[in-house]
């Protein structure tokens, strides 16, 4: 669907979701420094459109691999906050029971069969997945959202490889948020538009604006639907920005005065806000409503989870085999 | 090599195969019992595969199931990882043991841990078969058996085969199960020959006793099962009565088989070849130990030397890997009949 015949109802429910992810995030933020999630957290609010935008581009039973910045896609993917907060702080009623965490938010029945701490891994996973319904002849496709980080690793240029040569119906999205941890990206990459590196592996490389929602589901779409057709992988660099430090209470004091300032001009929120607003689509008074009811419903989720028992040793036992 | 034009043993039969055949065989059936079984890897579909362990394969199921790979062992054990997602059941060749390390991701944080991470949501039937071991003048760094490296940690389990048998029923074993599973083929034994039955499947976890015996048990994997089934012939001929076990699986050790064996004959030798320290050898000791085991006398390892590596040097290389002498001396001195 491209941007122009995307539905009123449906850029309300992206604004919605968008919403949510950045309350849920704030929510979560709170509760580290109240002890509630422990260990760390690596939070998202900035780049809500990516996660949203793309995610509403997947049909039902196609898959998608994240990271460990892995909050976004897992509501967008349709994950319950309640479920989301039970994980991170480690109960039974977890999406992965509570052994999993912050970093691990998975949901395989709804098509979210991966969430990676470790950076590139879930890049040949999902061409992995890919290639089984290419065997299968199967018509379902693969996303994998990952970092700029991730594209100087040796899995990011084994998976566009192997995707390439196999055609696998595969969509790579780098959500450029312009620090790899602490380092800028142009510390530690040569070039600016990381989409160029698609072209060695002889796809398409796509620069997309990754605060913009329809932009990113219009592009997004496009490339499902190469992919769908068994025309191959693309590449897609989403430039967003983090709002927030690499994790845990990161002041982000390496970036330089005024760029955050500069990015939250373009909050991807308040982008399409501004877009709703002015087609008479969603006044500001229904968007500042919208807010309220999901600040609400994101507390209640919160208290919910914390209720929940934790786990024990002997029920996490079975994770370990399933023979 | 099992040809197209044979008709294929019926299943159940024992029939005389060598070591490469049972691999061939082992990936044969598993593979025309289970459509979502595949093959992959560097080189898997090119002229019966870099050891010929693949021959025919590419003919029957075509070049999807025998999928070759680029050069690339962490990019490729997670793509089959992926499909184990969505339906498949791949087995990945790794052409040598040594190039395990550069898959570490692949095999340390993914497979073994995947389905834990999520709360239990997966099942990942991947098997990797990885050619292992040394003796066949490739150098040190093609000539690992690297069977206890990933030993470690629970996720993974790790067979090692030491016999044409075991060679096709641990594969088959391993290809059916839900997990990943690591298989160690030894490139030196694929031409040796012996009795396999099609369509037997192994048990996980159950090591086999191949020779009875109650002075001294001889704990081997790998290679070091027919020299210590050599060693114990000419132990007999000392008078020493040897009982030989084919370890079979690394992880989970079966401490229970080796345990009845060691309380029976109160002295052990392990034959492995690797070094010793930081091994199954050294874990097999230890875990008797804890559990009371009574020594007779005191508990002996033949395995490559503690200080130096694997050379390509020919007479080196047979000197660096250990002997059916040097399982004789051992047991003998295990039994007083030599000084320690």
């Amino acid at each position: 669907m491209s941007e122009r015949t995307a539905g009123a109802d449906r850029r309300v429910a992206w604004y919605r979701q968008m919403v949510e992810i950045r309350h849920f995030e704030d929510k979560v933020q709170e509760l580290f420094m109240a002890g509630l999630i422990q260990g760390t957290t690596h939070l998202c609010q900035g780049q809500e459109a990516v996660p949203v935008g793309a995610i509403s581009a997947m049909a039902r039973g196609d898959v998608q691999t994240n990271t460990y910045r892995g909050h976004g896609e897992a509501l967008a993917n349709g994950m319950s906050p309640e479920t989301a907060f039970a994980e991170l702080m480690g109960r039974t009623s977890g999406c992965s029971r509570g052994v999993g965490g912050s970093m691990h938010l998975i949901d395989a029945s709804k098509g979210n069969i991966g969430s990676n701490a470790i950076v590139g891994a879930g890049a040949p996973i999902a061409v992995g997945a890919a290639m089984g319904f290419k065997l299968r002849k199967e018509p379902q496709v693969a996303l994998t959202f990952f970092g700029d980080g991730a594209t100087n690793i040796g899995t990011f240029h084994e998976a566009l490889n192997m995707a390439s040569v196999w055609k696998a119906p595969v969509i790579f999205i780098i959500t450029n948020n312009l620090y790899g941890e602490y380092s800028p990206v142009r510390s530690t990459t040569p070039i600016d538009d990381l989409a160029r590196r698609a072209d060695p592996f002889a796809m398409p490389g796509v620069v997309v604006d990754g605060q913009d929602v329809e932009a990113v589901h219009s592009a997004v779409s496009t490339a499902v639907a190469r992919a769908r057709a068994g025309e191959g992988p693309s590449l897609l660099e989403m430039k967003t920005y983090r709002y927030r430090g690499h994790s845990r209470s990161d002041p982000a004091k390496y970036r330089p005065e005024g760029e955050l300032e500069r990015w939250k001009q373009r909050d991807p929120i308040e982008l399409l806000g501004a877009k709703l607003a002015a087609e008479g689509i969603l006044s500001a008074d229904h968007q500042a409503a919208i807010k309220a009811e999901i600040q609400a419903e994101i507390d209640r989720a919160a208290e919910r989870a914390a209720q929940a028992p934790y786990p024990t040793l002997e029920e996490t036992r079975s994770y370990v085999y399933a023979d | 090599m099992s040809t197209q034009t044979e008709a294929a043993p019926a299943m159940g039969a024992t029939v005389e195969m060598t070591y490469r055949e049972a691999v061939n065989a082992a990936l044969d059936d598993a593979m025309a019992e289970d459509p979502s079984v595949i093959l992959m890897g560097e080189d898997v579909d090119a002229d019966g595969g870099v050891f010929k362990t693949n021959a025919g394969l590419p003919q029957k199921y075509g070049r999807e199931r025998v999928m070759a790979t680029p050069i690339c062992e962490n990019g490729f054990t997670n793509v089959a990882l992926g499909m184990s997602l969505t339906g498949i059941r791949p087995v990945v060749e790794f052409m040598f043991a040594d190039f395990m390390p550069t898959a570490g991701d692949a095999i340390v944080n993914q497979l073994p841990k995947y389905r834990y991470m999520s709360g239990g949501q997966f099942s990942v039937p991947v098997t990797l078969r990885v050619v292992s071991g040394a003796g066949g003048r490739f150098g040190t760094q093609h000539s690992a058996t690297g069977e206890s490296w990933f030993m470690a940690q629970p996720g993974m389990r790790v067979a090692v085969a030491g016999t044409p048998a075991a060679a096709y029923e641990l594969l088959r074993a391993a290809i059916r199960n839900n997990d990943p599973v690591l298989v160690h083929e030894h490139k030196a034994l694929y031409a040796r020959k012996g009795p396999v039955t099609r369509g037997a499947i192994a048990e996980i976890g159950k090591a086999a006793i191949l020779r009875e015996g109650t002075d001294v048990t001889i704990l081997a994997s790998l290679m070091m099962v027919e020299r210590a089934m050599a060693a114990a012939d000419e132990l007999a001929g000392h008078g020493v009565s040897a009982e030989v076990i084919d370890l079979r699986w690394v992880r989970p050790l079966d401490m229970e088989t080796i345990g009845a064996s060691v309380a029976k004959t109160g002295r052990l030798v392990i034959a492995e070849e690797q070094w010793h320290e930081g091994g199954w050898g050294a874990t097999v000791i230890s875990n008797l130990t804890r559990n009371g085991q009574a020594w007779k006398s005191v508990p002996r390892a033949v395995a490559l030397y503690y200080d130096t590596l694997i050379p390509y040097s020919p007479p080196l290389e047979d000197e660096m890997i250990p002997s059916a002498e040097r399982i004789v001396t051992a047991a003998r001195k295990s039994v007083g009949q030599i000084p320690a």
